[in-house]
């Protein structure tokens, strides 16, 4: 990355759909003044690990590139899908890729310091399951240190592993960066704990987000294991007492949150595997809105902000996204959308009202919410705020 | 070795893990249970020292910027998390010590590096895993090893004595800072120790008069044990 990416960031827009459909465009730094007393944010700390090697194919001596894409076990450092390239590097993008040499069973891989056996193929000429030879602080070593982060093709610059770790990255188990949480700093953080905003964090294995491979992508994502730690349990189960709301940072903590929700929108603690894809049909019992980067339609990642909002709204977000020229990808600008919240009877008489005041606002769209599974929170409470646009705007 | 207390379960890391008194360090909280990695620049004696005490073995020079995340990703990666880091690495400067006005601009940028910048990087790359630890309940602590040099003005002493005197500022600036993640700075001057830099830099002092490497270790693990929650928490944690 170059430093002209890095003050981009600094730079950073957000546009901020409110639960009552109101766009708002801001600047991302603003979100140290975002959210209410009682509001809760959850992130994913996982770092990044190298997860792109390079070296070649014994059998045929010809290069290969190996991306780390899935654990068979989270922190066995042994095994892992992976998807191979052949010769090319992330200049080329994914999609032109040549294919890697004909993989076998038994194949000997040399990357770097580290020796590696194709243990089986995994129904697709890129995808197979990886041996690493070796003990584990080993193969660690050699990872780090022979490793890089897996690269866009987009980017001028390599990535390095300092572009990709967040500032809360700690575990290292991710294979792409949890790059939603590159919005946050310490700066951001104290000022949301001085404002009585709580902030908890899991550790999520976000997984590689395209191949590439049209066949190969329709699979993604690949189970994402997580854990979600006690005092975070505790953390959510007080801002839902308190009828705070629970903000992910990124699509990767609404798969771990979503994955691991009770019925009734409670979290309990512990380990978790994230399987499939969260989308239109998927209804949300945990998360109540999302900051993620700008992303296409039909991507995994903006197909799951139709489990947030309506298709239409979300077409309007796409159009003010291309108007006023929002940066796309993981190091972009940001979208923070949050789900329309359950009207209370005094609320619905006032949404019309409150609609026709600001142009460009859309009414609810009350087939979406009869769709809904009944909420947990019991209707009828004053304590609800009474307009998501006043809850969501600057203190 | 004189020291009675549970630290089972705690993740230390230590640079400059495997002279003086980073060995120290390394052998007092292996001996004692302690989920340990270091750090040093020499591939075989950073094996021989993983084997003599169990403590994972890291490849890598903290004065080398390309080097830092590598280490950090070995450190969370093998400990499974970070509760404390100690900046024990040192450079001296030029050997024999110089006067400033004879000290070479690259003599002084390489203690800088490694006295400063690299424990700056080190830190920073890996404040996440501290932070996560004290969110956790288990409490995150960073020690830098400090000297008298970085208080007193010794002739001969600049460049050593100009970095040591910066980290420990920066030590004090971050512990503020740091408060409210609830992690820990402490800047720790161990004394004159009889250790190979001492060696380095006072060739003809007589090691009788030196503070014992060893007994440093212990008041500096004493004070860490002060500056995290009390063990019944951190060991209730993951190993």
């Amino acid at each position: 990355m170059t430093s002209n990416d890095k003050l981009r960031q600094q730079s950073a827009k957000l546009l901020a759909v409110d639960a009552d459909g109101t766009i708002r465009h801001l600047a991302r730094a603003l979100l140290a003044s975002l959210f209410n007393p009682g509001d809760l944010i959850v992130a994913n700390d996982a770092a990044t690990l190298p997860a792109s090697l390079i070296g070649t194919h014994d059998a045929t001596g010809r290069p290969i590139e190996v991306r780390l894409a899935e654990w068979m076990s989270v922190h066995d450092l042994r095994q892992f899908a992976a998807i191979a390239f052949g010769a090319g590097d992330h200049r080329t993008r994914t999609e032109d890729r040549v294919l890697p040499p004909p993989l076998l069973p038994g194949d000997r891989l040399s990357l770097g310091p580290l020796a590696a056996v194709v243990d089986q193929l995994l129904d697709h000429p890129r995808l197979f399951r990886l041996r690493f030879i070796g003990d584990r602080a080993t193969i660690l070593a050699g990872l780090a240190r022979h490793g890089r982060p897996i690269q866009y093709a987009h980017l001028p610059e390599p990535l390095a592993l300092w572009d990709v770790w967040t500032s809360i990255a700690a575990d290292p188990i991710a294979f792409e960066a949890p790059s939603a949480g590159f919005a946050l700093d310490w700066r951001i953080l104290a000022a949301w704990r001085q404002r009585g905003i709580g902030f908890a964090t899991l550790t999520h294995a976000a997984g590689i987000s395209s191949t590439g491979d049209p066949l190969l992508d329709l699979r993604l994502p690949f189970d994402e294991p997580y854990d979600i730690p006690e005092k975070t349990a505790v953390a959510i189960a007080h801002a839902q007492s308190k009828r705070g709301r629970i903000i992910a940072i990124g699509t990767t903590v609404v798969r771990a949150l979503e994955s691991a929700a009770n019925a009734d929108g409670s979290i309990p603690p512990g380990a978790g595997v994230a399987r499939g894809r969260i989308g239109r049909e998927t209804p949300l019992r945990t998360v109540d809105a999302i900051l993620t980067g700008v992303h296409q339609p039909g991507d995994s990642h903006f197909e799951l902000l139709r489990a947030f909002t309506t298709d239409a709204l979300l077409d309007e977000v796409s159009e003010e996204v291309r108007v006023h020229k929002y940066h796309p990808h993981d190091f972009g600008d940001s979208l923070l959308i949050e789900r329309p919240r359950p009207r209370i009877a005094s609320e619905r008489c006032d949404g019309p009202a409150k609609g026709a005041q600001t142009s460009g606002q859309r009414p609810p769209d009350q087939t979406r919410d009869t769709s809904r599974p009944p909420d947990r929170r019991p209707s009828g409470d004053g304590a609800v705020p009474a307009s998501a646009s006043e809850a969501m705007s600057m203190q | 070795m004189p020291m009675n207390i549970d630290l089972k379960g705690l993740r230390v890391a230590v640079t400059g893990g495997t002279s003086g008194l980073g060995l120290a360090l390394v052998r007092l909280l292996a001996a004692h249970g302690v989920c340990v990695a270091f750090v040093a620049r020499t591939a075989e004696t950073v094996k021989h020292i993983a084997n003599e005490t169990g403590a994972f073995g890291i490849v890598g020079d903290i004065g080398h910027k390309e080097g830092i995340y590598p280490i950090a990703t070995q450190i969370t990666g093998n400990l499974g998390g970070l509760d404390a880091l100690i900046n024990n690495a040192s450079a001296l400067g030029p050997t024999p010590l110089a006067l400033l006005a004879d000290t070479q601009c690259e003599e002084l940028e390489q203690a800088l590096q490694v006295n400063l910048v690299g424990p700056f990087r080190l830190t920073k790359a890996l404040f996440g895993a501290l932070a996560a630890s004290a969110r956790g309940g288990r409490g995150g602590a960073v020690i830098n090893v400090s000297s008298d040099a970085a208080v007193n003005a010794y002739s001969g002493w600049g460049a050593y004595g100009a970095s040591k005197a910066a980290l420990r500022h920066m030590t004090a600036i971050w512990a503020e800072e740091a408060k409210s993640e609830s992690v820990s700075f402490l800047s720790i001057d161990p004394g004159d120790m009889d250790t190979p830099l001492h060696a380095l830099a006072v060739p003809d002092a007589d090691p009788t008069t030196l503070k014992r490497p060893e007994a440093a270790a212990i008041e500096i693990v004493t004070l860490l044990l002060a500056a995290l929650p009390t063990r019944a928490t951190a060991v209730a944690g993951q190993p």
